[in-house]
């Protein structure tokens, strides 16, 4: 099973039972050890039920009943509580089993120093030795291609099936333990020693998810003690103050109070909601290297996105011709066209639809099986055919002048002004020329991706500040930066400036998220808060990542903003709603208790439960059940809107702040009418 | 209830607000060290202060050396008075002939000023001499700074980024003393004095009644003492029967004189911390949140004690609840300052809240137990509502899907946990104390009254405490060994709690960086802000007493209204 076909597993009923079955196992106080609040809801089970049991011994039926009743439910409370958390780990289990199962025990052909070539297992190779591969084998190991190109499958990490490039040298280099060649023969350079390369460490990583908690866990953790250690003491001081009052208050009903008050709702779906999102990140393709890089990025305020692939479509394409005075446009086109025939780039290609759109010319590439090409280098900067005694060139606004001047020819001044206006429109302009004349200028203009200004309009909203990154010029680079509205750019960008860039913004107090594939991108991935490696670029970059997009999809960044924001935005949410909840079941439980010696204290009894033992009886109940109920929520997140944090919060604290005051006396009084109707409990007031 | 009265209160409400800003710009020019119109008289004498007592005015200290320099402070200002009161019989001005005070009463009293709480033990014309009230006065200059100190660090260690010092102790304690103490209590005994107040340090005067019996009149220096008590909301009274006493108020204005004084700095700060976080809407939230709360509280008693006591209303004896109450001040002037005093913890009562109707009590209860942060004392009051605001952001600020963050400084583990202890150690004392109380013998003997209203009682006494309130209730043996130790204790825990940890909050985010606000950021200002604020007061910091208010004053309310009484009673 791939990661890929995971995406399909939802709540199926062998997930269910598997979680039932490891919530019992939880019960364990040494694990429960590790939630306070749950833990003291477990001590509160026990003792309930050895009253229980104490009260059956004594004969004392009715009491019997409904001290029962609160030890059912309280330790259903518990379980509740285990279940959401075992079946968020289940799901993450799964994903690990199905990692695992690509690190398959492989057999490597190790080149030794001498040269020899022996066959060593998989597991026994270390950072530095060489291997080579061929196609139909699995590499062995992580490793850097250092010699040969091969089309690799990694569909065992990425889900993806079609096959991908890997090559020696350049940014394409890297590859990963566990996926298989399909062609040629490369030698690899081991880059990860047994136990530590990317699949191990992100089985562990799903696996750990539990046991490692992120810093705002951490902190939510210490609040949620505190306010339990709190209530702890409210109901250890209740009894002393009913006592004084000449109230007798079972010690059931002080647990049930203690349970209902202390914050079990988040206390029992934190840890959830913190693995449900890693996995989120996992289905959307995103390998997180620990839970604080994904909470970090819903805290980054600065994200700097590369132009090419991001923010525009990788290539240029032709959108206008423009002749030059006393040449025919329909002239430029079948110039553009013919030189263009058999250039396979997918600027080429766009000259060729543009040409046969305007004036629907019907050559192809067939006519022209005499042509001489000249292609385009580093070099020349230009490419061209001679055919027919027609010399055509097209290139750059340097190099075609240059030939046409050596041709005898002389330049329009109007060639210039086009060259300088198409620049400054963000475009590349490409001189196209025949024999000593130049015909014209054909503009390849950068697309924007559909949808992209949207995106970036929705970043700006929720307060994040975009940076586009761009070899281009200052120019070229504020026109698109304008035309999609990013907040700033870095043009003629290296390495350096990036860098550079990232720790100005950090000074400032800004998290800086990035994308990066290539090994120059590594220093300022190491120095983003946020970073993340595409999975096709190299080891360095990979390593010097907390993420890896295994879809290699350059826009995945703001996927993954999206995705740790919800992350807090469920906890909090929750947390708001556990506190708020306290209100209403005082009003349940607090007349209930007292109602006998203080008969007044019964207008407190506003929600009109029937009696003292099935109001305690409704607030417990409805304490329990609002776990499972939130169990969906917590995993699949609060819904983000990329708005500002206003309007989010308005929102937010309106369902989740008032809603939770809200809803408890409407569940706990429906709760009450039903254990009316079926006499769970005694109902004399 | 009467329009002229809730006219009145809302009219006091908005002089408040009118005061806040000109106040705070007054403070502001001080610790800035900006130039103020008292520079030239005070500026040579905090100099020689400083040459004097070796200070380095440049030289900041850290948040521990600055705690450290502050507990110094105290326990020197504790050993003084301690030592002062037990040989009080030897000492100077003391025309009464008062004697000793023994070790329980001078451990209670030295607590108390020190603490700025004035919780009084003693019935101060019955038990001071001269010398003493001023030894007492004299903590009533310097006890109130100790809080003033803690907010001024406590702001800096907001405001300021990557640095690692919160300011100078002996800095601030000076400015404050010179600038702010001095001139104020001065100017405001001058006018106590034109209004009524008696200021000389004679021998008590004796009158003959008409009924032909004499009494003995206190007299001493009321002005001075009743000026810096309200205005440092201190709230330890010259006499026993403090505000309510002629002497000390003789008229209404002399009221009113004495609400503002006590209001003036707690609600200044408030804009003093919006113009130093460069964000005077931050301060102006946090005012208008202690407000509401503060107008709610004195409505809600306000009717309570107009409507009056439905028991007489059944003999026939209509109208207000005048039991306990000065006829002068009436029910509306009484909710007031009632409200007041337990609201800004100066504690000086005009009324016996032994005698408010349970609701009036009741409120009086909340403003203690949310810990003393609606308006609150010099300092402390802004703190411990700063403190909220952490909490309120924590809880709800990830709401937005962000690391929660305060003014920008991200609130991590560390501030939650200072800010969860300082929550968490005043409801255990509060708490834990009165449990104590009301199952004990030493406790169960103070109480006077029986019933619902014996715990509240109970209860009052160990919030006053813990607040650094000072009122008493009443009706609860404040001298007895039990209270007087416990109740010391409580002020100890109310105010070393505080300190402790909000000084390590502030150590902390001192060094943070702040983040850069933007429209992701979770917006501190505003109604929505000020309202999440209310409800984390009133749920997390007031709720979890309602076990026990409604063992207390609730139950003490319905079973009024149902004609039930608690009988016997000493």
């Amino acid at each position: 099973m791939s990661v890929q076909e995971l995406k399909s597993q939802t709540l199926s009923s062998s997930a269910v039972s598997q979680a039932a079955g490891e919530a019992l196992r939880k019960l364990n106080p040494r694990w429960m050890m590790h939630n306070p609040v749950m833990f003291i809801v477990e001590v509160g089970s026990l003792f309930t039920t050895v009253d229980a049991v104490r009260l059956l011994i004594a004969g004392n039926a009715s009491l019997f009943n409904f001290t029962l009743q609160i030890a059912i439910w309280l330790w259903l409370t518990v379980l509740f509580a285990n279940f959401a958390e075992a079946l968020a780990e289940g799901r993450g289990r799964a994903q690990a089993q199905a990692l695992r199962s690509t690190r398959t025990d492989t057999v490597a052909r190790k080149i030794e120093a001498s040269g020899t070539i022996t066959m060593v297992p998989g597991t026994q190779l270390r950072v530095g030795d060489r291997v080579v591969v061929t196609a139909g084998e699995i590499i062995p190991s992580d490793g850097t291609i250092i010699e040969g190109v091969a089309s690799v499958d990694e569909s065992a990490i990425t889900g993806e099936s079609a096959p991908v490039i890997r090559a020696a040298s350049g940014d394409m280099s890297a590859v990963t333990g566990g996926t298989r060649v399909l062609s040629d023969q490369i030698t690899v350079q081991i880059t990860a020693n047994p136990g530590e390369t990317f699949l191990d460490r992100m089985i562990s990583l799903i696996e750990g998810a539990v046991r490692q908690k992120t810093p705002n866990e951490i902190a939510l953790a210490i609040l949620l003690a505190g306010l339990t250690l709190i209530f702890v003491v409210v109901i250890m001081a209740t009894e002393p103050f009913a006592m004084y009052s000449g109230a007798v208050v079972s010690v059931t009903v002080l647990i049930a109070l203690l349970v209902c008050l202390i914050p079990t709702t988040i206390g029992g779906l934190m840890s959830a909601i913190g693995i449900s999102g890693m996995n989120r990140l996992l289905q959307r393709n995103v390998l997180a290297t620990s839970g604080r890089a994904i909470e970090a990025a819903g805290d980054v305020n600065v994200i700097l996105l590369d132009k090419t692939g991001t923010i525009t479509m990788g290539n240029r394409m032709a959108t206008e011709f423009v002749p030059m005075p006393g040449v025919q446009e329909r002239t430029l086109a079948e110039a553009a066209l013919v030189s263009s025939l058999s250039d396979e780039t997918p600027e080429g290609q766009s000259i060729v639809q543009l040409a046969r759109e305007r004036f629907q010319f019907s050559q192809t590439s067939e006519d022209l099986r005499d042509a001489e090409f000249h292609e385009f280098t580093a070099q020349t900067q230009m490419s061209g055919i001679d055919f027919g005694g027609r010399m055509i060139r097209k290139g750059s606004s340097k190099s075609v002048p240059a030939f046409v001047k050596e041709q005898g020819g002389s330049l329009p001044p109007e060639m210039d002004r086009e060259v300088t206006r198409i620049g400054r429109l963000g475009g590349t302009p490409l001189v196209v020329a025949e024999g000593d004349r130049i015909l014209g200028v054909i503009y390849l203009k950068d697309i924007v991706k559909p949808g992209i200004r949207e995106r970036l309009q929705a970043l700006r909203d929720a307060g994040i500040k975009t940076v586009m990154i761009t070899g281009d010029n200052p120019v070229t680079a504020e026109t698109i930066a304008q035309e999609v509205g990013v907040d700033d750019f870095l043009a003629q960008a290296t390495p350096e400036t990036k860098l550079a860039y990232i720790k100005q913004e950090q000074a400032e107090g800004y998290l800086v998220g990035m994308v990066g594939d290539g090994t120059n991108d590594s220093p300022a991935l190491a120095q983003a808060d946020v970073a993340v490696a595409m999975n096709s670029g190299t080891q360095a970059a990979r390593e010097a990542g907390n993420m890896v997009d295994l879809d290699s999809s350059p826009t995945k960044l703001l996927d993954i903003v999206e995705i740790g924001k919800q992350i807090l935005i469920t906890r909090g949410a929750m947390t708001t709603f556990s506190v708020a909840n306290d209100v209403a079941k005082y009003f349940a439980i607090i007349p209930a208790m007292f109602v006998t010696v203080f008969p007044g204290l019964g207008a407190l009894n506003i929600m009109h439960l029937t009696s003292p033992e099935s109001a305690v009886l409704s607030a417990v109940i409805f304490n329990a059940i609002i776990i499972p109920l939130l169990i969906p929520l917590a995993l699949r997140g609060v819904r983000y809107r990329p708005v500002g944090a206003a309007v989010i919060l308005r929102n937010n604290l309106f369902v989740y702040g008032l809603g939770g005051l809200a809803l408890p006396f409407v569940g706990i009084k429906l709760i009450d009418l039903g254990v009316t109707a079926l006499h769970l409990v005694s109902l004399h007031p | 209830m009467t329009v002229a009265g809730v006219l009145g209160i809302l009219v006091f409400v908005a002089v408040l607000i009118a005061m806040a800003k000109p106040v705070g710009l007054y403070l502001f020019a001080v610790y800035d060290q900006r130039r103020t119109f008292l520079d030239p008289v005070m500026r040579p004498v905090e100099r020689g202060i400083y040459r004097l007592a070796g200070v380095r005015e440049e030289k900041e200290m850290s948040w521990l050396e600055y705690f450290l320099a502050l507990l110094a402070f105290n326990l020197v200002g504790f050993v003084v008075l301690y030592g002062f009161l037990r040989i009080q019989a030897a000492l100077p001005f003391n025309p009464a002939h008062m004697k000793d005070l023994g070790p329980h009463l001078s451990f209670n009293t030295a607590v108390s000023f020190m603490t700025n709480t004035n919780w009084q033990a003693y019935g101060g014309e019955s038990t001071m001499s001269y010398f003493s009230q001023t030894m007492l006065m004299v903590q009533q200059f310097l006890s109130p700074i100790s809080g003033m100190a803690m907010i001024l660090a406590f702001i800096r260690g907001l405001s300021r980024r990557n640095a690692h010092t919160l300011g100078n102790f002996w800095v601030d304690l000076t400015r404050t003393l010179l600038w702010v103490s001095l001139p104020i209590s001065f100017i405001g005994a001058m006018v106590l004095v034109a209004l009524g107040n008696p200021q000389n340090w004679g021998p008590y005067v004796t009158a003959h009644t008409l009924q032909g019996g004499t009494q003995s009149i206190a007299q001493g220096p009321v002005a001075m003492m009743n000026a810096i008590m309200q205005f440092g909301d201190n709230g330890g009274g010259f006499f026993n029967m403090n505000a309510g006493h002629p002497y000390e108020t003789p008229n209404v204005a002399s009221l009113m004189l004495q609400l503002i004084l006590g209001f003036s700095i707690p609600v200044g700060l408030t804009y003093y911390f919006g113009k130093v976080v460069k964000d005077t809407r931050q301060g102006w939230t946090i005012l208008g949140a202690m407000l509401a709360m503060f107008l709610t509280g004195t409505l809600v008693m306000y009717h309570a004690e107009a409507v009056g006591n439905p028991l007489l209303a059944h003999l026939g004896i209509h109208g207000a609840n005048m039991e306990g109450k000065e006829v002068r001040f009436g029910p509306a002037l009484s909710s007031l300052f009632e409200t007041s005093t337990t609201a800004v913890s100066w504690g000086s009562t005009a009324a016996a809240n032994d005698s408010l109707m349970p609701i009036g009590g009741l409120i009086t209860l909340f403003n203690m137990m949310s810990g003393e942060v609606i308006i609150g004392a010099w300092g402390v009051g802004l703190l411990g509502m700063l403190a909220f605001a952490i909490l309120a952001v924590f809880l709800a600020g990830l709401m937005v899907g962000r690391t929660p963050e305060y003014l920008g400084k991200k609130i991590q583990a560390f501030e939650v946990q200072m800010a969860t202890l300082a929550m968490i150690v005043p409801t255990f004392v509060i708490l834990g104390l009165s449990a104590w109380a009301v199952t004990s013998k030493g406790g169960l003997a103070g109480i006077y009254n029986p019933g619902p209203h014996g715990l509240s009682e109970v209860l009052y006494a160990f919030a006053s405490g813990v607040g650094n309130n000072g009122s008493a209730f009443g009706g609860l043996d404040a001298a007895s060994p039990f209270y007087i130790w416990t109740v010391g204790l409580a002020m100890l825990f109310g105010r070393f709690a505080m300190y402790i940890p909000a000084l390590a909050i502030a150590g902390s985010l001192v060094q943070k960086q702040a983040v850069p606000e933007s429209g992701g950021t979770f917006p501190t200002h505003g109604m929505l802000f000020g309202g999440l604020l209310i409800a984390t007061v009133v749920i997390v910091g007031a709720l979890v007493f309602f076990p026990a208010l409604a063992l207390g004053p609730l139950a003490e309310h319905f079973a009024l209204w149902s004609g039930h009484v608690f009988g016997g009673g000493a």
